[in-house]
């Protein structure tokens, strides 16, 4: 086994039991790899609003106490909404949790390297944003447990994923927006409200 | 109800059309409606950094059933930009209470551009704008928009004209 993680495979893995979890997917490869690992009318693929994600997944758990929430996400869409952490660390919503998965570069525009790749540290920036719990991921071992972490520890919790960065064929989720909503809101909660 | 009191019936109304989850940016304008809301045990008061974590978080909260409203000053609009392409294409139902700056007895000339491009900029965006000019209307203008957004499924923002919230000085902004 190697000792490196290959992004599709850690998000397959991170889904691979869902079960009623609702899932947010950041724009850009975030969204492919959740697509790639099966796609759900529970999970909300973004096609833009690059750096929204977290806070589509704040409101999802405010609205929804009851259930899990996780927002699957790339490195650059997260630094885009920075602040969004810090409003999360206020409302420190228990049902809700964050991926990054982290290559450390923009990969649907050339593979530039983000200020994660220069060494900025998302996890640290979650802590101190007040996340009940955050932390960095490197190797195939250490998958297992924060998947559990991030689906069952009290959140606000913050996983910072590293990843190789490699450029993979495109799995495209639907993209019609109002479509993606409706079937959200059915499988959520059923025919009438998705017929707004 | 004297016309201070808009804050008060502005809650009242956002009560009445089922609203959950209130996020704001700060603006002296809406320094009571704020208050009363976060006073208030039925609804979930969000501050957020920037403006344009709020529409993230109407989307958000949309899809898990909750109704929600956006409290900002004129400024904050262009803040929220690319964002409302979201809510364009998703047809999210938005609801933005707006409290203008860079009119009418403005201190700030900074403050003037962004007044001046909110309308347009919102309607490039595919909002609906609707404007109170005096304090009676808010309340109603408020409860035109929460149908317009929940009922027909459409981004609309109440523009609240500064005259309305009368604050002409750095001075008179400190002592309120």
């Amino acid at each position: 086994m190697t000792e490196t993680l290959h992004r599709r495979a850690v998000v397959k893995s991170l889904l691979a039991e869902r079960r009623d979890l609702l899932v947010v997917a950041g724009l850009g490869s975030a969204a492919w790899d959740c697509t790639a690992a099966g796609d759900s009318p529970l999970t909300f693929p973004m096609w833009g609003g690059m750096g929204t994600a977290a806070m589509l997944g704040l409101g999802l758990a405010l609205a929804q106490p009851g259930r899990r929430v996780l927002v699957v996400t790339g490195d650059g869409e997260m630094l885009m909404g920075l602040g969004s952490l810090a409003t999360i660390g206020v409302q420190r919503p228990e049902n809700l949790a964050i991926a990054v998965i982290d290559n450390e570069h923009y990969g649907e525009t050339g593979m530039q390297a983000t200020h994660t790749a220069h060494g900025v540290d998302l996890a640290a920036v979650a802590l101190g944003c007040r996340f009940r719990s955050a932390h960095v991921v490197r190797r195939p071992a250490e998958l297992e447990p924060a998947r559990r972490a991030l689906l069952g520890d009290a959140g606000p919790i913050l996983v910072q994923i590293k990843v190789v960065a490699e450029t993979l064929p495109l799995v495209l989720p639907p993209h019609v927006g109002v479509r993606l909503k409706n079937r959200f809101l059915q499988a959520l909660l059923g025919e009438t409200a998705a017929r707004g | 109800m004297s016309a201070a009191d808009w804050p008060q019936e502005v809650h009242g109304a956002l009560k009445g059309a089922g609203v959950r989850l209130v996020g704001y940016v700060p603006d002296a304008g809406h320094k009571q409606l704020i208050e009363l809301c976060q006073a208030d045990p039925e609804l979930h008061s969000i501050v957020l950094t920037t403006e344009e974590e709020g529409i993230g978080l109407a989307a958000g909260a949309w899809l898990g059933g909750a109704r929600s409203v956006l409290l900002m000053q004129s400024s904050g609009v262009g803040n929220c930009i690319n964002a409302l392409g979201m809510v364009r294409e998703c047809r999210f139902p938005l609801l933005m209470l707006v409290t203008m700056r860079g009119e009418e007895g403005e201190f700030n000339p900074w403050q003037v551009p962004m007044g001046r491009a909110t309308r347009s900029v919102l309607e490039s965006m595919h909002v609906t704008v609707r404007r109170a000019e005096a304090a009676e209307e808010i309340a109603q203008s408020v409860t035109a928009a929460a149908q317009l957004a929940f009922d027909r499924g459409l981004a609309v923002a109440v523009l609240i004209a500064q005259r309305v919230i009368g604050i002409k000085s750095f001075q008179e902004e400190a002592a309120s």
